[in-house]
Parts: structure tokens; C-alpha cells; sequence
């Protein structure tokens, strides 16, 4: 077969490039979930801390909704592929989106391709070797858990069929971007469908694992596929040969795609655009709506969906409580029915302020890409002064969380009000219970500018760094028992919950915003001051 | 006559690299100014101190009358810049762009704007990255070109575009001379220099080695004869200032010091000619000897 000619070097390059990315990746995805296996036995030490844990678990949608379902948590395998099961799906799919798109549309978009295809490189070469690489890594990371569970001591099938549930989610989403990556000529919209996909199996694990009369509905998102192997409970290992014969299917796709089009062109065909640009397009602001406007935009849709789902499953969950005496008891320490509803919520307002985080932190850092691609150069050449420029992309990455965050709550109160009635006060309430999570955003808008101001060379790995640290803490912090004072390091730790019954302070939130004004400031110096480029 | 760029002594490094050691460059206000380096030289470098998108770690630089890093975007109004790789945004088509950075520098000329399109052969309808490395390229050069501003700084404007395109370019550098305009002209491209710049600064490794008007740096030169003679050739071989002196019989073929020329030829008439040409020096090879010298040194 000649139009794979030419895969092994690229394979090789593409391991070259990703030589300090994809091992971070593997490791960290690979070894934080076996790892904690002490910690459920320092936290749970006795069979009637287990049996209450699992008793409490059970009844708890928003947990569900968050981590999925909860088979067994009486043993460390059952605790873990529940705690971790579906968001190591989550990152491994993310890896493997981000990698695909790395090696096969964005060198496209980039034009290195170009320079490869002159030479003796097939025409399916970079397609197969980006969906190798991408492929191998989510194995690497099942291999890699598994072998971490396995010495710490967990049962060998569960742990095999944890790690074989983790490989099974990220050669879906392999082959998932390998789709999208031949849908435009951009690697941005390659990587905002797969993303896209994503928060689609997401909203179908949530739904499915938090409705009791629909469960089946989570068979149909891949994310959900660690957690419906059972490991350590009924370890269908077999989920993982059946993503196989999936991901190969959807793989035929896109390889069926490529000799459709042009190298570097799309499958949906660029349209032209005016001739003249309309009046709103004579400044810094007016050219930042226009490279902000479709991301802001689909990010809002999203978060509509979102809220919407997720508010209308909020009047459900005390109806979820099951009838032994055990869980009564259990419901009524925590506020009653009232009490589960208002902690659900509460967690989702979490999900939502996290999910408006990452959109910060892109936002910011697409000055950096401008940077990098020449493309702020031509612009800094005018009359635009470098302040003008960074404050016109700071109005989208302070405002546009803002923006994501209302949009998120109202929609939570209305999907809410839609069972539970009183629309007023839902629609008050969400609004008020997210729009308080901004302070939280704002700081990783303040550490991507510092970073892009001061560290411009790695600011956009440092800046997701940062991000990931901040989501581990506000994550598995509390549950892993981790002191106050590594707690505090995020952000999302200090936002106040809007609960009845919890006296509201503000104070944190003023700290929240000076800590992230204080980082904006200094990276708008630290920028004024360095070279372009 | 005044000054529009006067740079002395500019160091700039990353890292190891020197990029910049003490270079030196003086355009006059109103003038065409070649800048001539072979790749890596510095040119780029160079203009993007100019510019203030860098700043230099010493030496001094003066554009229009001011400071190129502290009065930055007061300057940037009175200039237009055509970088020598053309990004564009992938969701604008260029006919955006070239509105766009119009307006970012205070104006565009509408009329001209049209007329240019109309000659670089462009459809402004395209998006990012649909057009060639030409037509990005000329997206840059209509949006500079339109605009109302006194100096124009282009960095190898002319790498993408064909022959045909590169004449329209000329054409317009020189209405943009006769209007006042000043213009530096970075390119590694010798003859579009010898045909459109008064005044060339040549530079190597971060340093000027030459700098003039075209006739002041033939003057350097040599220049290349070769004859038929009636007889042997005599004196030929002990003037000084005559190089790589190669004789068959009553032909010889020599190139002489620009200086020396008047000496050679007379030296040439005592043997009686038959034959003559000769040929002028070229930037081009003006531009070898110095890289020779580099790549011996």
C-alpha cells in the first residue's frame, strides 16, 4: 500500500515533537488514579466507614452526574474506577483530540505538511501516523494505570479492565478527530468539533447515570464505557475490544475522507468572504469580536445545553433516595431533600465555573498564538500600542466568562423552574450562585496573561499546568483529605456557596479579583517591556 | 536635507546569536533605500528595532524624529510596514485586512486602494489562508501602499511574487518616490536594488559593510573586459589593479579595478583592438565578493 508510504518517519517525528507533552500527559493520567488507593484506606479504614460511604453515594445524583455511577465502594477498586473512572476518560480523550489534530490539521493549516508531502509521504501517512501516535498514547495510559493499580496491590482483572476502559475512550476519540480533522481547513474548528463531540458524551453519561429509568442511555457516550466495564465488580473486559471495532469503523471514516479533498483544503469548502470590511472592523476591539466571536459564541451555546440539562435533572434528585432507614438518615444530616437538591446544584455551579475557567485560559492565550503566528506584528506596526492591543483581547477573557457564567445560570434556573416551578426565584438564585464563581475564573485569566507577559515561551503549557493543578485540587482534593494549605492554592476552593443556611461572605471574592487584577497588571508590563516574537 | 532612519552602532543578541553587531544605517529623507544582506543577516532584525517591536540592547536609533521604542505608536501613524512573511487571519478575507490595517493606521485612500487591486491583479474575497504566498503578499502591499504615510519599511516584498507582479511593484515604488515618500527596501534580490534604489546599505553578520549610492559602490568594483587584439597583448600583465588575466593567443579576458579602467584600456589600444566588451559591475557581483570574504574568513 503506498498511500501510508512514509508513516514510520513521521510516526518517529511526531514522537519527537511530542517528547516532553505526550509522557506528561501518560504519566500524570496514568499514575494518579492507582495512587490514591491509600488514601481511600486512610480515609475509610473500617467496613462501616465503607458501607456508610457507599449507602451515601448511592443516593447522591450530583455525584453521579459528576463521576458517574457508584457500584461498590467498599473495596479500593470499586472507589477508584468511580472517583477517577470517567474523568481520566474525559483527559484521555482530550489527549488524544489535541494529539490527532497536532500531527494530522494543524501542521496542514501550518503548511509544514506541504513541505512533507513533496517528499516520498503517502497520502494517508500523516492521517495514520497522527492516529498511531494518539492511539498508542491512550494505550500507553491504560497500560500505565493498571500497572499502578497492579502495585498497589489491587485485584488483577479490575485493574486490567480499568486500564483496558481508559485505552477504550481515547481510540474513540482517536478516531473521532481523525473525522474532524478533515472536515476544514483549520486546526481550531478540528479541534472545537472533536471538543464538541466530547461535551455531547459527556451530557449523555451525566444523563444516563443520574436517571435511573434511562441508565442505558450511557452506553452511548464512550466516556461512560471505564465506568460501565464494572472494574472490580463484574470487569466486562470486553468493553474494550467493542471500542475497537468502533473506533476502526469511525477511523474508515475519515480515511474514506481524505482522498475527497485537497491537501490543506476542507471538506466544507471556504467560502468568500466581503471585500470590504464593514465599518465595526476599524480597531483593535473590533478586529478581537471578530477572532473571538465564533469561540465566544459556541462556548455560550454550550453552556446553554448545559445548564439547561443539568438544571432539569436538579427537581429529580431527592425522588432518587431509595427506602432504607441507613440513607434516610444519611439524606437528613444533609439538609433533607432540600439539602441533596442545593448540594447538586451547588456541584454543577462547580462543573460550570471550571468549564468557564478553561474558556479563560484559552481566550487569554490566543494572544499568544497571534504572537507566534505574525500575525500581532503587522497589527503592533500601526497605530494600535501594545496596551490597546492587550486590552482589547482582555475585554473577551474578562467579559466572556462573565458572560458564559450568566448564560450558564440562567439556563440552570430555567431547566430547574421547568419541574420545580417559581421561575423568578431559580432564575435569581442560579444567576447569583454562578455569576460568584467569576472571581475564581478571573484569576486564571490573570495567570495566563502574567504568563503570556512575563514567560511568553512557555506560557500556554504553563498556563494549562496551572489549570489542571487548580481543577486536581478543587477536584479530589476534599475527598483525598489534602491540607487547607494546598487546598487554597485553587482558586475554585474559595468560591462561597449560595446555600440556605450558609451566612454569605463576600470577602474571598475581593481577594479573588485582586489576585487576578495583580497578574493581568504585571503581564501587561511584563509585555510592554519585552520583544515581539 | 533631512534624515527619516539614522541608526548607529546597534547590537542586538539572543541568546549566543549576535543578530546585530554595531550595525549602522542612514536613509535620507525622500530617497528609495536599498537594504541588501543575504539571509539571516540581520535585515529583519534590524527593522523590527525600527519598528519597536524589539528593542536593542545598545547602540542608538532614530526614525522620523523619534524614539523607535518610546514614541512607537505616534510613528507608526506616519509609516506603513510590509512584513517580509504575511500571516493573515484565517476567518477575514484580505480585502478586511487591507481595511483593517488602513484604518489601524489612520487612513486609506480609496481610490488608490481600487487602482492597486485593480493592477496586483487581487481578489480582496478571499479568506486567510486560500491565497498564495504572492497574494498574501500583495494584501500587505495594497494595505501599505493605500495608506497616507510618509516612510514605507517593506522586508522582502518581492519573494512571492511573480515577474510580471514584481514589475507592477517597481512602478509603484517609484510613484511612491515621486510623491516624497520615503522608502527602505529590504530584499536579498540584487537587481530589483539596482533598479529601484538610489542609495544601498549592504550588510553581513549583523554589521555594515557598504553603504552608497549605486555610482559610489562601483567605484569599488570591477569591472569585466574582453578583447581581440590585433597583436599580443603587452602591458597588460604589469598594471596593477587587473585580475584573473587570462590570454589565448590575441584574446584576453580580465576583470580591472573600476579606477584602473582608463590605464587598461589604453594599455589594450597599443595592441590595437578588434574586439571589445565589457561589462558593468553588478550588485550581484559586488555582493559575492563580500560573502566569498565571509565564507574564507
Amino acid at each position: 500500500m503506498t498511500g501510508i508510504t512514509g508513516t514510520g518517519p513521521l510516526v518517529r517525528l511526531a514522537l519527537r515533537r511530542d517528547r516532553i507533552i505526550l509522557p506528561i500527559w501518560i504519566v500524570l493520567l496514568g499514575v494518579i488514579p492507582g495512587s490514591t488507593a491509600k488514601a481511600y484506606e486512610q480515609l475509610y479504614p473500617t467496613m462501616a466507614d465503607r458501607i456508610t460511604l457507599n449507602a451515601g453515594s448511592a443516593t447522591n445524583a450530583s455525584a453521579a452526574v459528576l463521576y458517574g455511577p457508584a457500584y461498590d465502594l467498599t473495596t479500593t477498586g470499586g472507589w477508584i474506577a468511580w472517583r477517577y473512572g470517567s474523568f481520566l476518560a474525559l483527559f484521555v480523550a482530550l489527549m488524544a483530540i489535541f494529539t490527532v489534530t497536532r500531527h494530522t490539521r494543524a501542521e496542514e493549516d501550518s503548511g509544514r505538511l506541504e513541505l512533507l508531502g513533496s517528499a516520498v509521504v503517502g497520502r494517508y501517512a500523516a492521517l495514520t501516523s497522527g492516529l498511531l501516535v494518539a492511539g498508542g498514547a491512550s494505550v500507553a495510559v491504560g497500560l500505565l494505570s493498571t500497572l499502578v493499580m497492579l502495585g498497589n496491590g489491587l485485584p488483577v482483572a479490575g485493574s486490567v479492565t480499568f486500564g483496558l476502559g481508559a485505552a477504550a475512550t481515547g481510540l474513540v476519540f482517536t478516531a473521532i478527530s481523525g473525522v474532524t480533522a478533515q472536515l476544514t481547513e483549520y486546526s481550531r474548528s478540528a479541534n472545537g468539533f472533536a471538543t464538541a463531540a466530547l461535551g455531547v458524551a459527556f451530557l449523555l453519561r451525566a444523563l444516563g447515570d443520574s436517571t435511573p429509568s434511562a441508565h442505558w442511555v450511557s452506553w452511548l457516550s464512550p466516556l461512560a464505557w471505564p465506568q460501565q466495564a464494572k472494574p472490580f465488580v463484574a470487569d466486562k473486559w470486553w468493553v474494550f475490544p467493542m471500542a475497537v471495532v468502533i473506533a476502526a469503523a469511525i477511523a474508515t471514516i475519515a480515511f474514506r475522507l481524505v482522498p475527497r479533498r485537497d491537501l490543506g483544503a476542507g471538506l466544507f469548502p471556504a467560502k468568500p468572504g466581503p471585500a470590504a470590511a464593514p465599518g465595526s472592523l476599524a480597531s483593535p476591539l473590533g478586529l478581537a469580536w471578530r477572532l473571538h466571536r465564533g469561540s465566544l459564541l459556541g462556548w455560550t451555546a454550550g453552556m446553554v445545553v448545559l445548564g439547561v440539562v443539568f438544571g432539569s435533572l436538579a427537581d429529580g434528585i431527592g425522588g432518587l433516595v431509595g427506602d432504607s432507614q441507613q440513607v434516610r438518615d444519611i439524606l437528613a444530616r444533609m439538609g433533607g431533600t432540600q439539602g441533596l437538591v442545593d448540594a447538586y446544584l451547588s456541584a454543577i455551579i462547580g462543573l460550570f465555573g471550571m468549564l468557564a475557567g478553561v474558556y479563560a485560559v484559552q481566550a487569554t492565550l490566543r494572544m499568544r498564538s497571534e504572537e507566534t503566528g505574525g500575525r500581532a506584528e503587522p497589527v503592533l506596526a500601526t497605530g494600535v500600542s501594545r496596551t490597546g492591543w492587550v486590552a482589547s483581547h482582555l475585554v473577551f477573557t474578562v467579559l466572556g466568562p462573565a458572560v458564559l457564567l450568566a448564560v450558564a445560570g440562567l439556563a440552570a434556573g430555567l431547566g430547574n423552574a421547568m419541574h420545580a416551578g417559581d421561575l423568578g426565584h431559580q432564575l435569581g438564585h442560579m444567576l447569583d450562585a454562578a455569576v460568584v464563581e467569576l472571581p475564581a475564573v478571573w484569576v486564571l485569566t490573570g495567570v495566563a496573561a502574567l504568563l503570556f507577559g512575563l514567560l511568553p515561551q512557555v506560557s500556554v503549557p504553563a498556563s494549562w499546568a496551572v489549570m489542571g493543578v487548580f481543577l486536581v485540587i478543587a477536584l479530589y482534593g476534599p475527598v483525598l483529605g489534602l491540607a487547607q494549605a494546598i487546598l487554597d492554592i485553587s482558586p475554585f476552593v474559595h468560591v462561597p456557596k449560595l446555600q440556605a443556611g450558609t451566612p454569605f461572605t463576600a470577602t474571598p471574592l475581593f481577594w479573588l479579583t485582586g489576585v487576578a487584577a495583580l497578574g493581568v497588571a504585571a503581564g501587561l508590563a511584563g509585555f510592554r517591556r519585552r520583544d515581539l516574537g | 536635507m533631512t534624515t527619516a532612519i539614522s541608526v548607529s552602532g546597534l547590537v542586538k543578541t539572543f541568546g549566543r546569536t549576535r543578530a546585530l553587531d554595531g550595525l549602522d544605517l542612514t536613509v535620507r529623507t525622500g530617497e528609495v533605500h536599498g537594504f541588501l544582506g543575504p539571509n539571516g543577516a540581520g535585515k529583519s532584525t534590524t527593522i523590527r528595532v525600527l519598528l519597536g517591536l524589539m528593542r536593542a540592547d545598545s547602540g542608538s536609533a532614530t526614525l522620523l524624529g523619534g524614539d523607535p521604542w518610546r514614541d512607537a505608536t505616534a510613528l507608526h501613524r506616519r509609516l506603513a510596514y510590509v512584513p517580509g512573511d504575511v500571516s493573515l487571519w484565517p476567518t477575514l478575507s484580505g480585502g478586511e485586512v487591507i481595511d483593517l490595517l488602513g484604518r489601524l493606521r489612520g487612513g486609506l485612500d480609496q481610490r488608490r486602494r481600487a487602482d492597486l487591486l485593480e493592477r496586483f491583479d487581487l481578489d480582496p474575497r478571499k479568506k486567510g489562508r486560500t491565497y498564495s504566498k504572492g497574494n498574501r503578499q500583495k494584501v500587505a502591499l495594497v494595505a501599505a501602499l493605500a495608506s497616507d504615510v510618509e516612510l514605507l519599511i517593506m522586508d522582502e516584498p518581492t519573494s512571492g511574487l511573480d515577474p510580471l507582479m514584481e514589475s507592477v511593484f517597481q512602478e509603484c515604488v517609484r510613484e511612491e518616490r515621486e510623491r516624497g515618500r520615503t522608502v527602505l527596501l529590504s530584499s536579498h534580490i540584487l537587481a530589483e536594488v539596482e533598479t529601484l534604489c538610489d542609495r544601498v546599505s549592504i550588510i553581513r553578520t549583523g554589521r555594515t559593510v557598504e553603504t552608497g549610492t549605486l555610482a559610489e559602490l562601483r567605484h569599488l568594483t570591477r569591472t569585466s573586459i574582453a578583447a581581440e587584439l590585433a597583436g599580443p597583448p603587452n602591458g597588460i600583465t604589469d598594471l596593477s589593479g587587473v585580475h584573473d588575466l587570462k590570454v589565448e593567443g590575441n584574446r584576453v579576458r580580465f576583470d580591472v579595478d573600476t579606477r584602473e579602467l582608463d590605464s587598461a584600456l589604453r594599455a589594450l589600444s597599443q595592441s590595437g583592438v578588434r574586439s571589445l566588451t565589457s561589462q558593468p559591475p553588478t550588485l550581484e557581483e559586488l555582493f559575492l565578493r563580500h560573502y566569498q570574504e565571509e565564507a574564507a574568513s
